[in-house]
């Protein structure tokens, strides 16, 4: 027990927690966006998975690495767009529009990789962010390897935080994506067109999506392979429930998440004789069941999630 | 551009609608054919010949089918209840679970009643991979979609540990499988030379089972009606927890004998990669079908088509068989576009 | 002055024609009311005024200048606002964020929320209305609500407002004090549009009368020169003549309450707070109430749906206690729901269908445990579209594709076939015309002839005293005693439904011959 405590004062297991809660923070994030703006977006996983494959692969044509990132989050906007007139547009079930968005962005991740990448013994890599050293900060015993010897885009997924935040609760246009998500008609009221609102909701949500996948491929990891989000995205559902569709407290969830998942990877160390491994592994998975059912009581919804919005049409 | 509610509904544009959809997702996807360099009407020949080409193809198309058919139904009879059970994957490995664990010799009875034995035992498994999303969703208002998704990941690690652990076949050669079906519980073959099994068989009884409780019995109608508008049906006098009960026991059921049909029919024992998706496939079936249960039987087999014919397509042309997964899923949202034009006009202003 | 002019406009929506070459002007400083019936067409005119809807023919001018169709920003910039019939507010966000959003351009960085508060400020001295800023929309009561819909209107500037069945949630003081404060918008040069089809008020606010009919406009008139018989005429197109009540003696209860208390209101306060109430046969007690008191939570209460949290229910003297719609209907409770769309029917399904949607699970409707028996369904319908005159094309359509009043008539065939011995009758006529109300109305008398005792719970302070025997009043969950119609007046009903329940005790027969007139004042 007290080797399991002393996971917490190792600085790798801090490093860890960060790097694994950075897909999830923008997963979450993005998925909080969309569903403020009224649209449930499950085609996430999919867009997670477009993301890392296309960012990746633009690196691996040549490209460099922050122009592969706005590469990724323009594939992500162009899966929420398609997203969007589905069911902003037309109004159809989000649902089933969305596992068709994750079924069509995996199935044509997996594709254009295996046509572009026949398959070879070795698996491509590419030369992902390396960890930038800040004089000082980064030779800090213990909180230097913690907090500060991660990569550009580590600090981009913490930085995205507090812009979200200010966006939502203080601009008019953040203010607007909220209506949109509580009372459609009180924009068209105003002669704001609530499908282009939703619509650009679910593309920055998207984009933002796909970035996070893109981050396993670009700076945690430097190669894609086939079902590498692994349940990430819909976990990222769940954690947008658990965060009640605030950002901070989406922040909190995805770290409190990385942090178990890091335990948890270190636990097998210790326990690995008594547990088998697959049982460690299934850890994420029930406790993001777990994160849903605890905050399900108070689950203030917005008002107008699901419902897609008709114009002009009588009742 | 405006879309317009229609008064009535013709019978022939509902049963067309999935056909224009699939025939718009082929002309979308050979776009992405064209761009491997590889000729449209090469490849799909093909696809074709590959599904549908020989007495082999067929045989092994509609054996593909079998899984299919049940998770389509599966998903057809929960989305009807909108009930969105998406852990189909997961209820089926359960009901492959079931069967290995009574049919490896645990039990022995004589084929007649083993192989009934071994469907109801692997439907009782995947309905209990169920109980506890739905228990969530009756009592605590959890959402189904994330609950049964995650589901699946859990059972899957759940089978791979069994797999690599306590059920290792030790003479599976280190390969991680477990002990075979006892003869008393294979699936007997239905055509000579080929693999098409009893599975198949079941496929369809269970397809046209479903078909007559929707429509004929007050089960059937109580399903629709709480798919429709569930305050209306509470309103009514139905209960909403038995009725999603009900469908659920029914959905994780039909995943279940999927499973089952995998393990004794088609492998002969558990793997681990007895499923390469039906559970997710099966949504796309049932979306093609329009959640009608002897559509299901059809979408099904045309969906089995497009993978065994993309399998032999990719061996002739250079096209990865992905290209599959890519068709179904344009599919998937054309089929959704093309539904609701049969309740819709667009009147251009 | 002519502050607003429309011009000839149409509007179809498919076969229906909703706006039929309308056109009519509106001076400066005038109180112009619209009034028809439900489906005359008022909305879908103000609608296309608005820039919701694009008339098929017409223009419209306002301040001399055209108006571009379809424009909802171009007509806030010309300086016409709308209070909708339906809030158009966002429960979880605050009062500030509802008044300011579309004020500002969606490309800048901030809002300034501090201008905005100042000049919220000013309008609420200017126009009397006090506001709390920060507080969520979800707090406030419904009449407060209403006055941020008008703040939202005032903060625009605009110059005509067009107010679209404003008083249908308020209570008659709440009605008083809205009227004042229009009378002070129209004392500092705005314009307004009334929409509404209570004559009352509309002879106590506007100048001007312009009358709707199907879609036409089939008259204008000054105030001054009209009263409610001509009004109603004009609305209707004929003599108009809803059924009256027939007062019976009452009989044996058919239900009640004792001490009931609901729980799971805001704060601790309960939904409905130790209720005790008593229904008898051959009786109509009306029940009176702003929206949001507590009539959702007895609705469901009656309707199975809820079980109390404390206290009993008992159905013909005996104590119920398997609380579910199923056990309720079997018990002989009929309930016409609040909100037909959503409870009422399945709209997706066939009109047959939700006719037998109560009482499926009874023989002669099936056979062999669950099969269903078609035929026997379909001549169980077809005898209650033909008792009932549900008009439909045939019993396959789905019902979702009835009118309203056609909806309203099949559900009250399928709980009236089964001859209940109490209705739950809520809001039975909202949203009808005057045929379809006379019709339903009817056959709610006629239960009542037939020995029901029924439980009227309405908006429309006029439908209660036209129908119920007894009358009381909900507020904050709790009911007042109900008393008999003809000892009240809307007043007396204004005052308790505003809080002071107490106020019905002093009206007791044995206690106040002749002293009917109350002239307290109301905040």
């Amino acid at each position: 027990m007290i080797d399991l405590l002393e996971i917490f004062l190792t600085a790798g297991f801090w490093a860890a927690t960060i790097r694994i809660a950075c897909p999830l923070i923008l997963g979450t994030i993005g998925e909080l966006i969309c569903e403020r703006a009224g649209v449930l977006n499950l085609g996430i996983e999919g867009i997670m998975t477009a993301g890392a494959m296309s960012g990746w692969m633009w690196v691996y044509q040549g490209g460099d690495l922050w122009t592969g990132l706005m590469f990724a989050a323009f594939i992500g906007a162009l899966f929420g767009l398609l997203h969007s007139q589905f069911t902003v547009y037309l109004g159809l079930s989000q649902h089933v529009s969305g596992i068709g968005i994750t079924m069509l962005a995996s199935a044509l991740s997996f594709f254009v990789f295996r046509m572009m990448l026949p398959s070879s013994t070795t698996p491509p890599k590419i030369e992902p962010f390396q960890p930038i050293h800040v004089s000082g900060l980064s030779d800090l015993p213990f909180l230097g390897e913690a907090f500060f010897s991660h990569t550009p885009m580590t600090y981009f997924c913490f930085a995205i935080i507090p812009v979200v935040i200010y966006v939502l609760n203080r601009t008019p246009v953040g203010l607007a994506v909220r209506m949109a998500g509580e009372n459609p008609m009180a924009i068209e009221a105003q002669g704001i067109n609530v499908l282009t609102i939703r619509t650009c909701a679910v593309m920055a949500g998207s984009a933002l999506m796909a970035v996070g996948g893109a981050y396993l491929t670009m700076s945690a990891f430097d190669a894609f392979y086939f079902g590498m989000i692994n349940g990430r995205g819909w976990i990222c559902v769940a954690l947008v429930i658990f965060a009640s569709w605030r950002p901070a407290k989406a922040l909190l969830g995805a770290l409190l998440f990385a942090g178990l998942d890091a335990m948890q990877v270190r636990a097998q160390q210790f326990a690995g004789a008594f547990i088998p491994y697959q049982f460690f592994l299934m850890l994420p998975y029930l406790l993001s069941i777990a994160a849903m059912v605890v905050m399900a009581r108070q689950a203030k919804y917005p008002k107008a999630l699901l419902t897609p919005f008709r114009r002009g049409e009588r009742v | 551009m405006r879309l317009e509610p229609r008064e009535s509904v013709s019978f022939w544009l509902v049963l067309l609608a999935p056909v224009i959809a699939i025939a718009i997702a082929m002309i979308l996807t050979s776009g992405l054919v064209m761009w491997t360099g590889e000729s449209v009407s090469t490849a799909y020949a093909a696809l074709f010949k590959g599904a549908f080409g020989s007495r082999f193809a067929i045989a092994e198309t509609l054996t593909r089918a079998t899984p299919l058919m049940l998770t389509g139904l599966a998903a057809a009879v929960a989305f009807r209840a909108r009930f969105w059970n998406i852990g189909a994957e997961g209820q089926l490995y359960c009901g492959a679970l079931a069967a290995t664990f009574f049919g490896t010799g645990l039990i022995v009875l004589p084929p007649a009643l083993m192989i009934p034995f071994l469907f109801i035992v692997g439907a009782l498994a995947g309905g209990l991979a169920l109980l506890l999303p739905v228990y969530l969703k009756s009592k605590l208002k959890v959402d189904e979609v994330v609950t049964t998704l995650l589901l699946n990941f859990v059972i899957l690690l759940f089978v791979n540990y069994l797999l690599e652990g306590p059920w290792r076949d030790p003479m599976s050669m280190g390969w991680p499988q477990a002990a075979a079906i006892i003869d008393e519980g294979v699936l007997p073959r239905i055509l000579a030379k080929s693999r098409l099994h009893m599975g198949f068989i079941v496929g369809i009884i269970s397809a046209v089972l479903v078909w007559f409780v929707m429509r004929f019995t007050v089960w059937g109608y109580e399903i629709r009606a709480v798919g429709h508008n569930p305050s209306a049906a509470t309103f009514a006098g139905i209960s909403i927890n038995l009725t999603v009960l009900r469908v659920a026991l029914i959905s994780g059921g039909l995943a279940g004998f999927a499973g089952v049909t995998e393990v004794t029919g088609l492998k002969g024992y558990l793997t681990l990669d007895l499923s390469p998706g039906f559970g997710y496939a099966g949504i796309a079936v049932a979306m093609l079908a329009n959640l009608h249960p002897l559509g299901v039987i059809v979408s099904s087999i045309f969906l089995a088509g497009i993978y065994v014919g993309a399998d032999a397509m990719s061996r002739s042309v250079n096209i990865p068989n992905y290209i599959a997964d890519v068709l179904v899923a344009v599919s998937v949202l054309t089929v959704l576009v093309s539904l609701m034009m049969t309740q819709y006009r667009i009147r251009f202003r | 002055m002519s502050v607003l002019k429309i011009n000839g406009v149409t509007k179809t929506f498919g076969s229906l024609v909703a706006n039929d070459n309308i056109s009519l002007k509106l001076d400066e400083g005038e109180v112009l009311a619209l009034l028809g019936e439900n489906g005359a067409g008022k909305t879908t005119l103000m609608n296309i005024l608005f820039g919701h809807y694009v008339a098929d023919a017409g223009e419209i001018e306002v301040y001399g200048a055209p108006l571009p169709p379809g424009a909802t920003d171009a007509a806030i910039d010309a300086g016409v606002g709308m209070v909708h019939q339906h809030f158009t507010l966002a429960d979880n966000l605050s009062v500030l964020e509802n008044i300011i959003l579309g004020t500002e351009s969606l490309f800048a960085w901030k809002s300034d929320t501090a201008r905005a508060r100042a000049k919220l400020e000013s309008l609420a001295t200017e126009f009397g209305m006090k506001i709390d800023p920060d507080k969520l929309i979800s707090e406030l009561s419904i009449g407060e609500r209403q006055r941020v819909e008008i703040m939202k209107v005032l903060y625009r500037d605009a110059k005509i407002l067009i107010l679209d069945e404003p008083t249908a949630v308020l209570t008659p003081q709440e009605v008083d004090h809205l009227f004042e404060t229009l009378r002070a918008m129209v004392s500092r040069g705005l314009s307004i549009i009334f929409i509404s089809h209570k004559l009352h008020e509309i002879l106590n606010i506007s100048d001007r009368v312009n009358v709707l009919r199907r879609g036409k406009m089939v008259g204008e008139i000054l105030t001054k020169d009209a009263d409610r018989d001509s009004l109603a005429q004009m609305m209707v197109g004929h003599e108009v003549s809803r059924p009256k009540v027939e007062h019976m003696a009452a009989g044996a209860p058919v239900v009640t309450l004792e001490s009931v208390v609901v729980s799971g209101g805001r704060g601790d306060k309960p939904l409905l707070d130790n209720v005790s109430l008593s229904v008898h046969a051959h009786e109509i007690i009306g029940l009176a109430g702003v929206a949001g008191n507590g009539q959702s939570a007895l609705g469901d209460l009656l309707s199975g749906l809820q079980p109390p949290s404390t206290g009993t229910i008992r159905i013909a003297g005996d104590a119920v206690d398997d609380h579910s719609p199923r056990a309720f209907i079997g018990l002989g409770i009929g309930r016409i729901p609040e909100d037909r769309h959503e409870r009422g029917v399945v709209g997706d399904m066939s009109v047959w269908e939700n006719l037998i949607s109560e009482n499926l699970r009874e023989k002669p409707l099936w056979n062999f445990g669950r099969l269903i028996n078609f035929n026997a369904c379909r001549e169980f319908s077809r005898n209650l579209i033909e008792q009932f005159d549900v008009r439909c094309k045939s019993m396959e359509m789905p019902a979702k594709q009835l009118s309203g009043g056609n909806m309203q008539k099949l559900i009250l065939a399928r709980t009236l076939q089964n001859n209940p011995q109490f209705i739950l009758a809520n809001q039975p006529v909202r949203g009808l015309d005057e045929g379809a109300i006379a019709a339903v109305h009817e056959r709610l008398l006629s239960a009542k002839r037939n020995g029901a005792g029924i439980l009227l719970v309405s908006e429309d302070l006029d439908e209660l005293f036209a129908l119920a025997d007894k009358i009381c009043v909900i507020y904050h969950g709790s009911i007042s005693p109900p008393l008999p119609v003809r000892d009240v007046t809307i007043q007396d009903i204004g005052i308790m439904m505003a809080g002071d329940l107490a106020h019905g005790e002093t009206l007791r027969p044995e206690l106040a011959h002749g002293e009917t007139s109350r002239t307290e004042g109301v905040a």
